[in-house]
């Protein structure tokens, strides 16, 4: 499980989480919404330790990320995999290789390595272009070869970082349906931040939504379809200021 | 899992943000986080030889290059300076001495802040901005390990070695000039070069190249760890580094001056 307790987090002047709380239930996918610079990748960020809460805490399965030692944020950093927004890939590698690099850190044998790595590779369909550089693939491909460098380590948590941004309609509607398989079919507990309502409804199990870096709103897809919370409304309904 | 009471800064893309403050505190923050990285040989290993061929033997050529020209331009001073006052056989002494302990290693140094600083910069800062830093750190590797340590090395270790291969083509394009343009004999050129010669001369080239390595290639992982706003920022921390790691050699030099000589 995953626990957000009254984080805090500020860049200079800039507020973006001023006592934000949320619990990610596992087995679950929740989707956090949010205003664009509403502080959602940040938010992620604090999850993985790239990111130290001002006051609060973050704690992934009872450990609080941000008093771990070097060691310990290694061993739970295993056990999650990232998807970013545009994919960071390593550029100066293969596809495969950039797969490779995270299992080789989980000091497995060669041949647990190709076999995760065709695995992975053939759960988003990118199984023909293992040799092939990143900047040979479209955006779509990219996301989907980052998806299986997240999914190759068998995490226990995926987090999703704007998963569909940037991406024309249709690729946005395959790459839902390959996070709806992902959670499915791996069991692992998703926590998608996007801005995308189609997803979002999609995707999630939960939907929570940051609003001036609080949590203004949480519950199932149904209920956040029937809220009367304005702020929610203006959202869902993407009615201008 | 280990943890702490207190809430951990390090090894994130945040620590080296917090790393802006003063120059003591930077260095002591980076020295910390690089012994701690380099007790990682498991990661950084592997990657040493690469890097070694990529900042050493891919800058030969430059190195090269400008310590030919230097080795003429020497000589030809040298009998500017020395015809009618000094025996010309000084010229020999003169290039030999100033390729080995100053110019060798200092210019081949400023070239190598250019073109390895630049590029390790440049490398880094394009990887801070696209998130494949923050990409290996969700991998479970530390940056400092993977991306830091390898390439220091590497040009602590190679800078040394370039430098060598420039001083001795320095030379040789002095005694060449000799001959063929100063009415020099190889005899006369051999003997300036032998009177003054020292081994000492040598080692102490080779040691200053040695942390002029480590100081350039250093500065180029630290600005470029620290890019951000985009193309703009990887280009600024860039020109950063270069300046940098010239000042660096500027100020190492006079250090081993004092201390060595």
């Amino acid at each position: 499980m995953i626990r957000f307790v009254d984080v805090h987090k500020r860049f200079g002047d800039r507020v973006v989480l001023d006592g934000f709380s949320l619990d990610i239930p596992d087995g679950q996918t929740t989707v956090l919404l949010g205003a664009s610079g509403a502080g959602k990748s940040v938010t992620l960020k604090h999850v993985v330790g790239l990111i130290t809460p001002d006051a609060g805490y973050v704690e992934v399965d009872g450990h609080r990320v941000d008093t771990l030692e070097p060691a310990g944020l290694a061993a739970l950093r295993r056990t999650i995999g990232y998807v970013f927004q545009f994919a960071a890939l390593f550029d100066s590698m293969t596809i495969a290789d950039n797969l490779r690099l995270g299992l080789v850190r989980q000091s497995l044998g060669e041949d647990e390595i190709a076999h995760r790595v065709q695995e992975a590779l053939a759960h988003v369909g990118l199984s023909d272009a293992a040799e092939r550089f990143p900047a040979e693939l479209s955006g779509g491909m990219r996301k989907r070869a980052g998806i299986a460098r997240a999914i190759a380590l068998r995490p226990r948590y995926i987090l999703w970082d704007e998963p569909t941004t940037g991406l024309d309609p249709v690729t946005a509607a395959t790459m839902d349906r390959l996070m709806r398989r992902t959670a499915e079919e791996l069991g692992v507990t998703s926590v998608v931040v996007t801005h995308d309502m189609r997803s979002a409804f999609t995707v999630g199990d939960r939907i929570a939504m940051l609003h001036h870096g609080t949590l203004r709103t949480v519950g199932t897809v149904a209920e956040i379809q029937a809220t009367t919370d304005p702020v929610v409304r203006q959202f869902i309904e993407g009615l201008p200021e | 899992m280990t943890a702490t009471s207190e809430p951990r800064a390090a090894n994130s893309a945040e620590v080296r943000i917090a790393d802006r403050g003063s120059p003591i505190s930077v260095i002591g923050s980076t020295t910390r986080r690089i012994m701690r990285a380099l007790g990682e040989r498991d990661v950084w290993v592997p990657l040493l030889l690469p890097q070694m061929r990529k900042l050493g033997v891919d800058s030969i050529p430059i190195a090269l290059f400008i310590a030919t020209f230097t080795g003429i331009v020497l000589a030809l001073l040298a009998s500017y300076i020395f015809t009618g006052t000094v025996p010309v056989y000084f010229v020999g002494a003169l290039v030999g001495k100033t390729i080995m302990m100053e110019l060798g290693p200092v210019l081949t140094g400023m070239a190598l802040a250019g073109r390895v600083g630049a590029s390790i910069a440049a490398e880094l800062g394009t990887m801070k901005v696209t998130e494949q830093v923050d990409a290996l750190e969700t991998l479970a590797y530390n940056p400092d390990s993977y991306l830091v340590v390898p390439r220091v090395l590497a040009a602590t270790l190679m800078f040394p070695v370039i430098t060598a291969f420039a001083i001795a083509l320095g030379v040789i394009a002095g005694w060449i000039t000799a001959i063929n343009l100063l009415d020099l004999t190889t005899l006369e050129f051999t003997k300036g070069l032998r009177a003054f010669y020292e081994f000492k001369d040598v080692w102490f080239g080779l040691v200053k190249a040695a942390s002029f390595g480590g100081a350039v290639a250093l500065m180029g992982c630290l600005r470029g760890l620290r890019a951000g706003g985009g193309a703009e920022g990887v280009g600024r921390e860039t020109t950063r580094a270069v300046v940098l790691g010239c000042e660096a050699i500027l100020l190492l030099d006079a250090f081993w001056a004092v201390v060595l000589l």
